[in-house]
């Protein structure tokens, strides 16, 4: 099998709270419109929009943190766009997201060592201290950041605590949503250097969800571009970014503000 | 002359007395945009702010001179120098969320420093407020004086914290990472209207951003700081062509670009940040031994 996931028809719509009425259901308000398309065993894809495109939805859609209305996921040849919790549970270690905001998504009680090694308890890895050290070697961080409190740590440093937790337990995909957008240039450079050789290392399939197509650009082999839920181009990053179809990937392209004075850029 | 002239700023972290400015000196004309850049903790936006008045109260200015249209605003006495600022500088801030409040209508808050520190009359405050709008683009500018900030997208915020900021006809204008909360196609509109704003109103503008992008279409001058410290001051042109400091360089090969990714996003190297921080150890030095 080649192909991790396979996405056919997906549609997904959530419940508009801001027009409920008083008393009866909240209109639907479609967030993704019927999206095809295919993951390779192995592959780096850009997941690329405005806001308001679909694509964290779509990241949610993928790792069944939300149900799809109409449409089929399937996961390594299995369907799993209705299963219940209980059977998604073994494929829960092997699909993992890393979150854009470290502050909201590591516990700032925890220390670093437990934010990484409480999944690999439980999912009973064995030995998961262990295993978390060497997350936290595998980052590039020492492994005294274990003791140490998220807060105590740079936004670049946090986002590696996230990689790492991710990575710890050897999972076959990772969804890495708008994970760099916080960070300053520098910090951003280094946390995809990361995050690319950890991957191609160990053999991962990751799906990228940014809004920035020259961060893309550097880390994926293939970029999808969504637009108001839709797929309005798919292909490999050196056609997309020579020869673009879609007009809206053009106007993104335009949007970039390369570091170069001298072009007639307004 | 310069409108805007900061020399030798120096500030510390009350109590602990830690260093964040390292006698920062620039100078700014009338009408010109100067990008200050730097990764988080440069101590870019704390240049604005000490310019601004609106430091932490965990911070001071210990040394330096603020001149504004040729006046020292640090000799000034407290009220005096607020009505300065207030007069002829203003602020667009980050966050177009956290900037408005969300209780208030947005009329009053557009109305509000005018009235309360140039003294004019809520009538004329409410008429400028209009024209204003209208100027950033906003096509129904009586509908959205009347809005609250959460029934407005977040391009449409930050256009009216915009419109706040030269409402008043200031000089000097202080962008702090104006764009940086925005989508790309967002901040191309964002951008353009700063710069056409800037342009038209002849105001002075310091641009704080960590994006070296944004710099290169938005600035004609640059500052480029870490640790507090200026490490390069240039034109922005020579900068592309040639940036003098290794970090300089460093923080290009850093930046994302689309059309050149072998030239893009590659770390800052470990000795060239160590070299920088060197810089900053001997500068502390040398401010000690006077």
């Amino acid at each position: 099998m080649a192909d991790i996931y396979d996405v056919q028809g997906l549609r997904l719509s959530l419940a508009d709270m801001a027009r409920k009425p008083l008393f009866g259901a909240a209109p639907r308000h479609e967030i993704l419109k019927g999206l095809t398309f295919r993951i390779a065993r192995g592959e780096i894809v850009g997941i690329v929009g405005g806001s308001g495109s679909g694509k964290s939805t779509l990241g949610r859609a993928l790792l069944r943190l939300l149900e799809p209305s109409e449409g089929r996921v399937l996961f390594e040849g299995t369907d799993i766009t209705h299963l219940p919790e209980s059977a998604l549970r073994p494929y829960r270690r092997r699909i993992q997201m890393i979150f854009q905001d470290p502050m909201s998504s590591l516990n700032p009680r925890h220390r670093v060592g437990q934010i990484i090694a409480a999944p690999l308890m439980l999912h009973g890895v064995e030995g998961p201290r262990e295993a978390a050290l060497r997350a936290l070697d595998e980052v590039g961080l020492p492994r005294g950041f274990a003791a140490r409190y998220p807060h105590e740590l740079s936004g670049g440093q946090r986002q590696r605590v996230g990689i790492a937790r991710a990575i710890a337990l050897r999972p076959d995909f990772i969804l890495a949503d708008e994970i760099v957008s916080g960070l300053d240039v520098s910090s951003q450079a280094q946390v995809l250097a990361i995050l690319k050789d950890r991957v191609r290392d160990l053999g991962l399939t990751l799906a990228f969800i940014s809004h920035d197509l020259s961060v893309i650009r550097r880390l994926c082999d293939r970029v999808i571009v969504l637009y108001q839920g839709q797929i309005v181009e798919d292909g490999p990053c050196d056609r997309v970014f020579a020869d673009p179809q879609a007009d809206y990937t053009r106007e993104l392209l335009a949007a970039i503000p390369d570091p170069d004075p001298d072009s007639d850029w307004f | 002359m310069s409108f805007l002239r900061v020399e030798n700023l120096c500030v510390d972290l009350k109590g602990s007395g830690d260093r964040l400015l390292r006698g920062v000196s620039l100078n700014v004309g009338a009408g010109e945009v100067m990008g200050l850049v730097g990764e988080s903790g440069a101590g870019k936006s704390m240049i604005g702010k000490a310019i601004l008045g609106i430091l932490p109260r965990s911070a001071g200015v210990v040394d330096g001179v603020i001149e504004l249209d040729g006046e020292n605003l640090l000799a000034l006495p407290p009220k005096v120098r607020r009505q300065r600022i207030g007069a002829k500088a203003a602020l667009i801030p980050q966050d177009p969320l956290t900037a408005l409040n969300p209780s208030r209508r947005i009329a009053p808050q557009i109305t509000d420093r005018l009235v309360d520190i140039l003294g004019w009359d809520r009538a004329r405050a409410n008429d400028r407020a209009r024209e204003i709008l209208a100027e950033v683009h906003i096509a129904d500018p009586d509908r959205v004086l009347r809005s609250y900030p959460h029934e407005l997208s977040g391009g449409m915020r930050q256009r009216i914290l915009i419109a706040s900021a030269f409402a008043a006809e200031p000089k000097l204008i202080v962008a702090d990472e104006p764009t940086t909360a925005l989508d790309v196609t967002v901040q191309k509109q964002i951008l353009r209207l700063i710069r056409d704003m800037q342009a038209r109103h002849g105001t002075a503008l310091l641009f704080v951003t960590h994006d070296l992008g944004v710099v290169a279409k938005i600035c004609q001058k640059m500052t480029v700081l870490y640790g507090g410290l200026v490490v390069e001051q240039t034109d922005v042109h020579g900068f592309f062509r040639a940036p003098a400091h290794p970090y300089s360089r460093a923080l290009l090969a850093a930046t994302p670009r689309h059309d050149d990714p072998a030239a893009s996003l590659n770390p800052v190297p470990d000795d060239i940040i160590q070299a920088v921080r060197a810089e900053v150890a001997a500068a502390d030095r040398n401010w000690r031994n006077g």
